[in-house]
């Protein structure tokens, strides 16, 4: 009996059907969760949104404060809006590989490594009546592990920064994913993207920022042991918001407040 | 009877895998900074525990020798695997906060250890108990570590304030080290020490002793 358990064809035997009942056990867990799986990543998705834009999630459901964000698409190339496809059924990551809706970043403009995006870019705007009240743009580009997808909402001008958060990463447990910190997010609100020539200027420095310093509105602290996590989010931020990015629209934007 | 109630029991205190056999302390050090992500994380050990000690056991005569640990560890996993996505499914916020240390459960020693150690040579039913005593007792001291390191730390438990924060108006100054891994050590370490001092029997041999040499004897 002994002999027998420990042959060559009885290892095989075990080590082939533990496998395959594993795999079975596995793979069909994750299928048939995948959709409620689905359904809490959306909701949380949602959720970063109602947050960044500065609802209180207390004060009511979560369908109820999502539906005051008006979610539309921009023409990135021009700036314009572009209203010819259905924002929220928009996936910018399927558009971004797709022919004829996606194109690939130069790699000198890359520097966020988000290497191909999509024509149209959504913007999910929070309205007082007519007049916009915030502007909030997606961005994700790459961290020191992983990408990080996250929200950057910002003022009417589309200078000034009121928030930003992330929804999706894998950085380092304990370390890069500082950039969930409420302390360290809450630093970005009021700083300035952008230098007196339009240029993004806003930077994740060494060391904490000396408030008293003159360019300590483009400044954050940085994440002590997340170099790298820190300087990805300056550069997907840049990205974004420069040229290649959201930089026409939120040009228009500004335009349209100041008159 | 009094066997089951061994199993289940003895792991609780007298055998305990964190406090005793010093297993699993990564995942003690690194959950523990608040209580609730600890309940999830409790329970999903004594999951993947209960669970994986039966489904070991069930087929201990069959495995071979030397694919043993294998074996074991494809089981493991996949309950690991199981479990986490049931979290990402129904616990979501926790599970985030949990992140990887869940998925790392594959590499706590409390459960390999147990499938090698006990699974492998008894019965299921003994061994589903087994894996439910020693995660029962993991948990009990990740819930002591939680709960010593949520209040201290943050002043709150499960979230609710306990005690009023200096920052919030109230008296109790926050101790910023609780919520840091050190902290654990410490509080792990005070419960060692606290447990050895009732249950003198844990206290173990030194292994070796300081001999004083004589200035005479050393030439």
């Amino acid at each position: 009996m002994a002999k027998s358990k420990d042959s060559i064809g009885n290892t095989l035997i075990v080590a082939i059907s533990v496998s395959l009942v594993c795999s079975v056990l596995v793979a069909s867990a994750a299928v048939m969760l995948k959709p409620q799986q689905l359904k809490n990543e959306e909701e949380f998705r949602q959720r970063i949104i109602v947050d960044v834009a500065g609802f209180d999630l207390a004060s009511a459901d979560l369908q109820t404060l999502y539906g005051q964000i008006e979610p539309r698409l921009v023409d990135l190339e021009t700036g314009d809006y572009f209203d010819g496809m259905d924002a929220e059924a928009f996936d910018a990551s399927e558009a971004a590989n797709s022919a004829e809706l996606g194109l690939a970043v130069p790699s000198e403009l890359d520097i966020a490594s988000v290497r191909r995006r999509a024509i149209y870019g959504a913007v999910y705007l929070v309205k007082d009546g007519d007049a916009v009240e915030q502007i909030i743009l997606p961005v994700h580009g790459a961290g020191l592990w992983s990408t990080m997808y996250g929200y950057l909402a910002l003022e009417p001008d589309g200078s000034t920064v009121r928030g930003l958060r992330f929804f999706a990463h894998a950085e380092t447990p304990g370390l890069g994913d500082g950039i969930d910190k409420p302390a360290w997010r809450a630093q970005w609100a009021g700083k300035s993207l952008f230098d007196e020539n339009g240029a993004p200027r806003i930077e994740v420095i060494k060391g904490n920022v000396d408030d008293a310093s003159p360019t300590a509105r483009y400044q954050i602290d940085g994440l002590a042991g997340a170099t790298l996590t820190g300087r990805g989010v300056q550069y997907l931020v840049h990205y974004w918001v420069g040229e290649h990015g959201y930089g026409p629209y939120l040009d228009r934007m500004r335009q349209e407040a100041q008159r | 009877m009094s066997d089951t109630r061994k199993i289940i029991l003895d792991p609780l205190v007298d055998n305990n895998p964190v406090t005793l056999q010093v297993l699993g302390i990564c995942s003690a050090l690194a959950v523990t900074t608040s209580l609730l992500p600890s309940l999830l994380m409790c329970v999903a050990l004594i999951a993947v525990a209960a669970l994986s000690n039966a489904a070991i056991s069930s087929i201990r005569n069959h495995v071979p020798n030397n694919i043993r640990i294998i074996v074991q560890m494809t089981i493991i996993a996949s309950f690991v695997i199981l479990v986490d996505q049931l979290l990402r499914a129904y616990a979501f916020e926790t599970a985030k906060q949990l992140s990887v240390f869940v998925g790392l459960i594959i590499t706590n020693c409390i459960v390999l250890g147990r499938a090698e150690a006990f699974a492998m040579k008894n019965g299921v039913g003994l061994s589903f108990l087994d894996g439910l005593g020693n995660g029962l007792g993991y948990s009990l001291v990740l819930i002591i570590v939680a709960s010593s390191r949520e209040l201290f730390g943050a002043g709150t438990l499960l979230g609710y304030p306990v005690f009023p924060l200096v920052a919030d108006g109230g008296w109790y100054q926050a101790n910023g080290l609780m919520l840091l891994p050190p902290s654990a050590f410490f509080i792990i370490g005070l419960l060692i020490w606290a447990i050895r001092e009732w249950k003198t029997d844990q206290v173990e041999e030194p292994e070796h002793q300081i001999h004083e040499v004589h200035r005479t004897e050393a030439v």
